[in-house]
């Protein structure tokens, strides 16, 4: 009984010390953050890994979603004769919920699991331990970089998806549905804000961005110098990732939208 | 050398098509062109009653889009809704007896401010109030004086 409870308090207490780890370790992030400036090339390189070689990704997804939207969308307004409002369907589920969450996520399985696996790796083959003995800061030469390249990808990835699906879901509605385009885009045009429809949805992603980063560092940054403690953190970047960024967007939802 | 340039170039594409994707979501997608036109002028009209128009409802002319509702209010002395109506500074030569009426587009569609130009030769100007308005049709009001009038007629 008491071995139970004890266990209960070793967990509790244990959760707790690494929320105030992964609080620390992101103070020591952005602290970092200003000596990017000096070495540019790191932050390229990074944009590189973790920004580029999503895109592919993002595009495919971004214009399979669209088009779903397109033909399901399609499915239910052609019931009530509001065909013509397909385009603000296409447009608002997008760049409103759909862009900054599927890309999040997405960006969460493709870049935050290899950064949590390269980090960790060096951690476990004890370079970071090795760049701290020659006096190289490796919160600043491989993290900080890491962390402001996910923080810039994010909204552009988001960015990509939304437009990319918007044109998914015209390719569909107009190509194959035969919605009239003239009023797919103007009615797109009158509905969506700038402002509150735009803008909130690129707030979303960059808050995503960072919350994923984030964790995907952190975890990596806390594994256990082992494989198969790698193999765990990885895993926990994907799933705390979800997690984040669901519960965030609902909160972010509720703020920006909820007074309808 | 040659990798990490080669690097540089699919990195400031990324950016580049990222940033286009964001100014296409911009120009095509939202109404953030139409801020440009923003610069227009206001005229007040006042309604009985403006049904379910809204702030940024469209404000057209033969169907044509002229401007958008920019203020609500309702008036302390007759209890009546001022609209203030943003017109867009292209059109500005809106004769100012003009008048407004509140329609609804499609069945369940939005309400829009419509107007139907007069024939005075003088034109609106910045703060102008237009005289003649139409208000919105509440379906419950029709519904009520139809059975009204069909109850008379029984008699």
């Amino acid at each position: 009984m008491i071995e139970t409870i004890r266990s209960l308090g070793r967990w509790g207490l244990g959760s707790f010390e690494r929320l105030g780890r992964g609080h620390l370790f992101l103070f020591q992030i952005l602290a970092g953050i200003p000596s990017i400036v000096l070495r540019l090339s790191l932050l390229v390189h990074q944009l590189f890994s973790v920004g580029v070689l999503s895109v592919f990704l993002i595009l495919i997804s971004g214009l399979f979603v669209g088009m779903v939207l397109g033909l399901q969308g399609y499915n239910t307004l052609v019931d009530f004769g509001a065909e013509e409002s397909l385009g603000v369907l296409v447009s608002l589920s997008l760049v409103r919920e759909l862009g900054p969450v599927v890309s999040a996520l997405l960006f969460a399985g493709r870049a935050g699991s290899a950064l949590t696996a390269e980090i960790g790796l060096m951690k476990s083959t004890e370079q970071l331990s090795g760049m701290e003995m020659m006096a190289v800061d490796p919160i600043h030469r491989v993290i900080a970089p890491r962390f402001l390249a996910g923080l810039i990808s994010m909204p552009l990835l988001a960015a990509l998806f939304s437009a990319v699906g918007i044109f998914g879901g015209f390719l569909v509605g107009h190509g194959l549905l035969g919605v009239d385009d003239g009023a797919f885009w103007s009615q797109m045009q009158v509905k969506t804000d700038w402002y509150d429809d735009v803008l909130n949805g690129v707030i979303k992603s960059i808050v995503f961005g960072f919350v994923v980063t984030w964790i995907a560092l952190f975890e990596g940054y806390d594994a256990t110098p082992t494989s198969e403690g790698v193999g765990r953190a990885t895993t926990r970047t994907v799933v705390h990732s979800a997690f984040a960024i669901l519960g965030l967007d609902f909160i972010l939802t509720a703020l920006m939208f909820g007074e309808g | 050398m040659m990798q990490s340039k080669s690097t540089e170039i699919t990195v400031g594409m990324f950016v580049a098509a990222g940033i286009a994707a964001l100014f296409v979501l911009a120009m095509k997608v939202s109404n953030f062109a139409e801020f440009n036109d923003e610069a227009g002028y206001q005229v007040t009209a006042e309604f009985e009653n403006i049904g379910g128009l809204k702030v940024r409802s469209p404000v057209t002319m033969a169907g044509v889009r002229v401007g958008r509702v920019s203020d609500i209010s309702l008036s302390s002395e007759t209890y009546n809704a001022v609209v203030t109506l943003s017109l867009y500074s292209s059109f500005d030569m809106i004769p100012n007896d003009t008048a407004a009426s509140i329609y609804t587009a499609g069945l369940l569609g939005e309400q829009y401010i419509g107007l139907e130009a007069g024939a005075e030769d003088e034109f609106f100007q910045d703060g102008d109030v237009i005289d003649l308005t139409q208000p919105a049709l509440v379906l419950e009001q029709v519904i009520g004086q139809f059975l009204f009038s069909k109850a008379e007629g029984d008699e």
